[in-house]
């Protein structure tokens, strides 16, 4: 080109080049193989290495996998099976143990005439979990998530139906005083009776309602203890629990942290900075033990349940953080337009700050719920028999003692396959929010 | 002294002024902390009144209309604004937040909503409209700022000069009583601030009272009845714009005028 130029500023084509393919070796996977595999000394060396790496583990994991027996009684007959098909010193993978003991480590000690509650339970969540995650279904499905909470309860603890219905009411009546108050009284004063009336009702009201309407009416499937929840029934219950009640609360808690009110501000501050700064174990030795000290005595607080409220407490304290950091990263000018428009608090909040504010925080959000869901099976340590938990029962059996990677490789893949779950609707929100930069 | 951008010889359009007091500002003082911003600020808006307040950076003339819906809030002096005496009280505050209007130099839409639902926000919680009537409200002012078309994409789609106006559009539909304008055009590309500028004047030219905050003073010729100096946090000196231009009467207005006139 500076050769044309040097010779004449004016220039003029003449004839159009055709289209022409790349040189052999610059494309396709010839040119990646160079490119990324053997561009130099080091980086051919490297390939080796790894490719031997991979030969190492792959050749000690196949057989043992390629050689799993699924059908046996023992570990002991899982032996001689071994023994008799590929020889004695072969690695097999014993998996029978899973096929044995495989609806211990899912419904723990929950009666097996039952097990069908654990599953249409899961069914029900599922089918009420979805108008929440996907948008495509109709909107008034949510009324039937809001039912859900008791339909679990109903069907994974049993009992009358009428406790659970008695509850629910409670809901109701908060929100018809609402309603009824707001034109009276004023905003304030319509939360404050949707709070206290229910909770009155609760006090004093809802046991006896529900004794009477189940000596009238005695509906209901029987009851279950929570001691005998176990196995993954137990982590999915308290996990999902503690998920779907931390994500309010960290909310708030995160709104506390960031409000000029002073008292909610500092009490904010310090719920996080308490519950953060313990480890969650020591939180759920104070579930199981500590508050049987500060509860009145006679009073018998389900274990599960203060599990539930601890993890729950615990999480919410990370999901605090997680979004402060999403209000944080919206400019001021979020804030201002809001105000300027004339919304109040709340509706600014709801409808222009918090919805971009989660859309930032949803990876960390997601984070800490993957966190929250693996550490479940610390409530083995207080004595509750999660996977983990009865994965020691079941090796404590003759039958099946000194099993220890098929079981640990079977939970695994458990947990897994839920936080992998997670990981990726995280992935696909983030891409259906995903709007054009500012 | 150069020309200003606009023909100084055209007219100004003929726009009612009445004695009806919009905003009336009395001994207003602001302190940041231990610095004093606003100074003693006594301004009386009428309705229909097109007011421009340019100054320095930093003499405090975006604060001034901060202060008028309460975004900033001022520490002793009164604001009145469509005879509600501005106080801590927040109902009085989102009242005056309803009734004015306030278009931002950084525009402030609403990225995850369309233009369209940045539009009706507003009117459907705050002023309890049908969703169907908010709409068509929407959708009439969005004609007026000439960008309909763009009502289902979102902000960050469109152009600085479209999302301006969309931002008009967006405080329109809560008809505002009065609207403020804070460097509406300062973050714009030089193609689109005429855009913006023709649909505040348009504004004008209907009888909208506007107090706009601009370094526009082409604009400040052709639609203001008065121009208001500020320099550290004090009115220095108003007058109608033609005086203030050819005949300003301070030291520091001359020399102000000299900078952003004179290049």
């Amino acid at each position: 080109m500076s050769d044309t130029h040097a010779q004449t500023v004016g220039y003029v084509r003449d004839t159009m080049i055709d289209e022409q393919p790349a040189p052999v070796g610059q494309t396709g996977a010839v040119k990646w193989i160079r490119e990324n595999l053997f561009s130099g000394v080091i980086n051919t060396l490297l390939t080796v290495i790894s490719l031997y790496v991979i030969w190492v583990v792959v050749s000690h994991l196949y057989p043992w996998l390629a050689n799993s027996i699924w059908d046996a009684g023992s570990l002991t007959e899982c032996r001689e099976i071994r023994d008799a098909t590929v020889g004695p010193d072969a690695p097999a993978a014993c998996f029978a143990v899973i096929t044995d003991r495989w609806q211990q480590l899912v419904f723990g000690f929950y009666p097996p005439e039952h097990y069908w509650r654990p599953v249409v339970a899961l069914l029900v969540f599922l089918a009420a979990i979805a108008p929440v995650l996907f948008q495509g279904i109709p909107r008034r499905a949510l009324w039937l998530s809001a039912a859900a909470p008791f339909v679990l309860f109903a069907l994974l603890w049993g009992g009358s139906i009428w406790g659970p219905v008695a509850v629910a009411l409670g809901f109701v009546i908060g929100f018809v005083v609402y309603r009824v108050l707001l034109p009276l009284a004023g905003n304030l004063a319509a939360v404050l009776g949707a709070i206290i009336v229910p909770l009155l009702y609760w006090l004093f009201l809802a046991g006896p309602l529900a004794g009477a309407l189940t000596s009238v009416a005695p509906i209901g499937l029987e009851y279950v203890q929570s001691k005998d929840f176990g196995g993954f029934t137990l982590s999915v219950v308290i996990g999902v629990s503690a998920i779907i009640l931390s994500l309010p609360l960290g909310i708030l808690l995160a709104l506390g942290r960031q409000s000029n009110l002073f008292i909610i501000n500092k009490i904010s501050v310090a719920f996080i900075e308490v519950i953060r700064g313990v480890p969650l174990i020591v939180w759920l030795f104070t579930a199981s033990l500590l508050l049987n000290y500060f509860l009145p005595p006679g009073t018998n607080f389900d274990l599960m349940l203060r599990v539930i409220i601890m993890v729950t407490l615990f999480s919410a304290a990370y999901i605090a953080e997680v979004v402060r950091g999403g209000l944080a990263a919206l400019p001021k000018g979020q804030y201002e337009g809001a105000s300027s428009l004339g919304l109040d608090y709340w509706q600014s909040m709801r409808l222009i700050i918090l919805p971009q504010a989660l859309k930032i925080s949803i990876p960390g959000i997601v984070n800490t719920f993957i966190g929250l869901f693996k550490d479940t099976t610390l409530v083995v340590f207080i004595g509750l028999l999660d996977p983990i938990g009865l994965s020691n029962a079941i090796r404590a059996s003759t039958d099946w003692n000194g099993v220890y990677w098929e079981l640990f490789v079977f939970i695994g893949l458990m947990f897994f396959i839920a936080c992998f779950s997670m990981g990726r609707y995280s992935l696909y929100l983030e891409k259906k929010l995903q709007r054009e930069h500012r | 002294m150069a020309d200003p951008a606009i023909d100084a010889n055209v007219t100004p359009p003929r726009m009612e002024v009445s004695e009806e007091i919009a905003v009336q500002i009395t001994d207003m003082n602001k302190w940041y902390g231990s610095f004093h911003v606003l100074r003693d600020i006594n301004l009386t808006v009428h309705r229909g009144e097109r007011i421009v307040i340019c100054g320095p950076s930093g003499s405090g003339k975006s604060t001034l209309i901060r202060c008028i819906n309460a975004l900033e809030e001022h520490q002793k002096g009164r604001i009145e604004v469509d005879g509600t005496l501005l106080s801590s009280d927040l109902k009085n505050i989102d009242k005056i937040r309803s009734e004015v209007g306030m278009c931002f130099q950084h525009f402030n839409l609403f990225p995850h909503l369309t233009i369209l639902e940045n539009c009706t926000l507003a009117p459907i919680w705050v002023r309890k409209t049908p969703k169907k009537e908010a709409e068509q409200a929407a959708m009439h002012f969005l004609e007026k700022v000439k960008i309909p078309d763009q009502a289902n994409k979102y902000p960050g789609q469109l152009s600085g000069g479209q999302q301006q106006r969309v931002a008009i559009a967006r405080s329109l539909c809560m008809k505002p009583r009065i609207m403020l304008f804070d460097e509406p055009t300062s973050a714009l590309d030089p193609e689109m601030i005429k855009e913006v500028l023709d649909t505040m004047i348009e504004l004008a030219e209907e009888g909208m009272t506007m107090l706009c905050v601009t370094h526009e003073m082409g604009f400040a010729q052709a639609v203001a009845n008065r121009v208001i100096f500020m320099d550290q946090g004090q009115i220095v000196e108003q007058n109608e714009p033609k005086e203030f231009f050819n005949n300003p009467k301070s030291d520091r207005t001359k020399l102000f005028l000299s900078q952003i006139l004179g290049h």
